[in-house]
């Protein structure tokens, strides 16, 4: 009982870095209509700017995390002015391929900046673990951290897609950017913000991945934690803010809970195997709405 | 609906050409639209009134030509600016956002203006329509043909246009539900609202319009007070199907 209880806080722990991940790739999707592969990889350059920040000009965690809020949202902002916008009007293959090309680019100039050796990344926010059920069930402070700030970001999101004019006119943009600027919306200025955001929280999310399970960093530490994001985005409804949440939450539990049960081997293989399933009967994921016109 | 106009016109078109690619879809339009009218442009499917709109509204570039607002050349300026230059499309399809409230919808119309205006222009929009008021907050992908016009309308006058454009408001809607748009386009008329009206119901257009322009494959070949034209012989056998 303990045992699970434990499986069922680190997997949402994990969960909840997935989820910060995927809000990043389901806004984009929402409202540039693209899959965005180098999101990953930004996850990997906030984590070793919070890393140089912390170990080369050793100033505290706060402001290390804080620098590669910044520097990720600026990347952000960069990647999709120079490698994303000016194939606005192209095929969506086309734009697919960049964006692996952009995740190709980062992985080699992070290697190229800071070589292949991992570099050991020191937790942003250790001040020792939490005890309960008479010390049998250790929670660690990372992890309460992250499920906080995956809650934090879930709610401050929606209400500034739902509340704020800036955030109702992204949603009018992901439905149709041609209406939208018949309002007066500058479309490309929303896409611009929207990846800030989504940048943004991968900073955010690279902090938080590598203080709890991915403590060595290297150039590629982001793909593999993307592609599950990714796959949480879809699973939970890709597009929808709720979804990515549920979607990364479910992920996580599911692949701690098999690498526990099943197999430490197999467990990514049940997460997509879940995924397939779902997909089978919802195809536009957990909380997706399936697309209809009304005539 | 006097028929003498004076002064400068608050749309000029001039002479327009667009083209989608290599194909010539607008041959040299000119028109005019004056403070205060309703003017239509009718003519069959494919006849370029769509693309004569989205030009005008800047979503598409003339090659050759001008538009100008109150005087001014606005060639070139984008879609997005030309709400705050008092000029509004509505757009065929209507195109509301189906998955925002009728409100947000119409906030969204609102977008270029202070905040602090929204509220009394919503009211307004209540008023002239009670049934977008009922449906406040319903998802705009729910609301019925007819309520979804009403709605596309409504958020293209939150702008407070000097020009209104609606391009088939009656699209798609049963015939009770034409008659009934086209009674809030009279409403608006007589409200002061200046209207360029796109329409394939040419009978319903002319009925209601001072003046029009027949369109035929990217030229305009007819044009006139639009009582007139609702009795010519030609345009009765090509559009009014008598």
């Amino acid at each position: 009982m303990v045992a699970f209880l434990r499986y069922l806080i680190n997997g949402i722990s994990l969960g909840s870095v997935y989820a910060i991940i995927a809000l990043g790739y389901s806004m984009v999707y929402g409202i540039a209509k693209m899959l965005n592969f180098a999101h990953g990889d930004i996850i990997m350059v906030g984590a070793y700017i919070v890393f140089c920040v912390m170990v080369y000009l050793s100033m505290p965690p706060f402001l290390a995390v804080l620098a590669a809020i910044v520097v990720c949202t600026l990347l952000g902002i960069a990647i999709e002015r120079l490698a994303y916008k000016p194939l606005r009007q192209s095929a969506s293959l086309a734009v697919l391929i960049t964006a692996i090309g952009v995740s190709y680019f980062l992985q080699n100039a992070a290697m190229l900046i800071w070589g292949s050796n991992p570099k050991v990344f020191s937790s942003v926010f250790n001040v020792g673990n939490l005890r309960m059920l008479n010390g049998e069930l250790v929670i660690s402070s990372e992890a309460l951290l992250t499920i906080a700030a995956n809650i934090i970001i879930m709610i401050g999101l929606t209400q500034f897609t739902s509340r704020t004019k800036m955030g109702k006119a992204m949603r009018a943009v992901s439905e149709d950017k041609g209406a939208a600027e018949l309002m007066g919306i500058n479309v490309n200025r929303t896409i611009s913000l929207t990846f800030a955001i989504g940048s943004a929280l991968a900073a955010i999310a690279g902090a938080l991945l590598c203080s709890t399970t991915n403590p060595n960093l290297v150039p590629t530490t982001g793909s593999m934690p993307g592609i599950k994001a990714f796959t949480a985005a879809v699973f939970g409804g890709i597009g929808s803010i709720p979804g990515a949440f549920i979607g990364g939450l479910l992920l996580g539990v599911i692949e701690i809970m098999a690498k526990a049960y099943i197999s430490t081997e197999l467990s990514d293989a049940i997460v997509f195997a879940v995924l397939i399933i779902v997909l089978l009967f919802k195809p536009a994921g957990l909380l997706g709405k399936p697309v209809r016109e009304k005539v | 609906m006097s028929e003498i106009k004076t002064g400068a016109p608050l749309l000029r078109v001039h002479d327009i050409h667009v083209y989608y690619g290599a194909i010539h879809a607008i041959k040299g339009i000119s028109l005019e639209v004056y403070e205060n009218e309703i003017v239509t442009l009718i003519g069959a499917n494919g006849a370029g009134k769509s693309t004569t709109l989205n030009t005008i509204a800047g979503l598409l570039r003339p090659r050759q030509g001008t538009v100008e607002l109150n005087g001014e050349n606005i060639n070139g300026v984008s879609a997005s600016k030309m709400v705050s230059r008092g000029l509004s499309l509505c757009p065929e399809g209507r195109r509301i956002f189906q998955q925002m409230t009728v409100r947000e919808n119409l906030e969204m119309g609102a977008y270029s203006r202070p905040a602090a205006e929204i509220e009394g222009s919503l009211e307004e929009m209540f008023e002239r329509f009670p049934r977008l008021k009922e449906r406040e907050k319903q998802i705009g992908g729910t609301l019925s043909g007819g309520e979804q016009q009403m709605l596309a309308m409504a958020r293209a006058l939150m702008s407070r246009p000097r020009l209104l454009m609606l391009d088939e408001p009656s699209m798609g809607l049963a015939p009770i539900l034409v008659e009934q748009i086209f009674g809030i386009i009279s409403e608006l008329h007589a409200s002061g609202v200046t209207i360029l009206l796109v329409e394939q119901n040419a009978q319903m257009a002319l009925q209601v319009a001072d003046r029009a322009y027949v369109m035929e494959t990217g030229v305009i070949t007819m044009q006139g007070p639009a009582h007139e034209l609702l009795h010519n012989d030609a345009v009765q056998k090509a559009y009014l199907g008598s």
